[in-house]
């Protein structure tokens, strides 16, 4: 008994018998279009100029970020550096500044120490003068009542 | 054929010679490897649109099928010279189609995210393909229509039922090579061609 006679007899039921011979059908056909499509196979052909374009762009996409990285890195390092001149000029300024300021301060106050006997001297003298002027205009006002004391006293001292 | 082209390797140094009665000649190492390569080629031209089949029939995707069916014939390849001859090539293959279609859904599962890359064809197209034969339109459409019934069964079947379904109703093994290829007793086979078959009488009369 071969094996299509078995199966037939082991379904009874022809509806089942007839859709199980549609469906070996089925995947008859399906199976032979496919195992019998042509096939097509990519050919890798390689090309010289391909693969040094490709090594020279990878070399200068690599080269290119290196040097993008060694350029900002010395764009921060420059920065640094001229960030730190200017706060050194600018503490240099403010030291400059605060000793012109303290040597102002101390210049003033020697000229000041050094004036201060001058105006001194002048008040003295001013005042001398004040009161010498102020003694002739005195004794140039000496009421005439008191003339002849006044002769008589200038007598005594001639004597 | 598959008996006759594996014992062909065996036959050849011994029972040949004796026959014709003449003095047994060693066959050399490179000799006895052209041999088996020929009788390797001469299986893979023989099977190998039955296992594509199977494999086809079993995934519903072309691609797939072929891939399989490369490895199924690459690993035979590799284990013909233990093939000691206990079944037919044909089982033999099998077994290895069945064993890397199981390797294969193991690993699918693992491996969810390939269920998006899938080129299986739904149930629909593959119930396109049917040979025209003198049916006219009317019987076309209703054998379309039962064909794609099958399928959604087929769908519906455990990977073992639908293996010994496959086997059965579209390779048109025998009960026992069945077993062989799947390693099932006779007994489990029948009773899973039981099973797939009432999954499919279901669906045909709208049951399910």
């Amino acid at each position: 008994m071969s094996g299509k006679d078995k199966l037939a007899g082991e379904i009874d039921d022809p509806m089942v018998a007839g859709a199980l011979k549609h469906f070996k059908a089925s995947v008859d056909a399906w199976s032979e279009a496919a195992y019998s499509r042509p096939r097509t196979a990519d050919r890798t052909v390689r090309h010289t100029w391909r693969l040094a374009a490709g090594w020279a762009l990878g070399c200068l996409l690599a080269a290119g970020s290196l040097a993008g990285t060694l350029y900002q890195r010395h764009v921060r390092q420059e920065s640094a550096r001229i960030e730190a001149t200017r706060a050194a000029i600018k503490a240099a300024q403010q030291k400059a500044a605060v000793e012109h300021r303290a040597t102002v301060q101390l210049v003033t106050a020697t000229i000041a120490t050094r004036r201060q006997p001058t105006a001194v001297k002048r008040a003295a003298n001013e005042n001398e003068d004040l009161l010498a002027t102020v003694n002739s205009d005195v004794s140039r006002q000496v009421p005439a009542a008191m003339e002849p004391l006044a002769q008589m006293m200038e007598s005594t001292g001639a004597n | 054929m598959d008996v006759r082209v594996v014992n062909l390797r065996r036959m050849v140094t011994s029972t040949k010679s004796m026959a014709a009665g003449t003095a047994v000649k060693p066959m050399t190492a490179d000799a006895a490897e052209e041999l088996a390569a020929h009788e390797f080629a001469s299986i893979v031209e023989s099977h190998r649109p039955q296992i594509f089949r199977f494999l086809l029939a079993s995934l519903r995707d072309v691609d797939l099928a072929e891939t399989l069916t490369q490895e199924c014939f690459l690993k035979a390849h590799r284990n013909w010279k233990h093939f000691r001859g206990d079944s037919s090539a044909m089982t033999w293959l099998m077994r290895i189609a069945i064993n890397l279609q199981k390797d294969h859904w193991r690993n699918r599962r693992l491996q969810f995210w390939r269920h998006t890359q899938s080129n299986a064809v739904d149930v629909d197209e593959a119930s396109d393909w049917l040979p025209n034969g003198e049916r006219n339109a009317e019987q076309q459409i209703l054998a379309r229509e039962q064909v794609k019934q099958v399928w959604k069964a087929v769908e519906g079947l455990s990977q073992r039922q639908r293996t010994v379904f496959l086997l059965r109703y579209v390779e048109e093994r025998e009960l026992s090579e069945i077993a062989r290829a799947t390693g099932l007793s006779e007994g489990t086979v029948k009773a899973h061609l039981s099973r797939a078959l009432g999954r499919v009488r279901a669906e045909l009369r709208g049951k399910r």
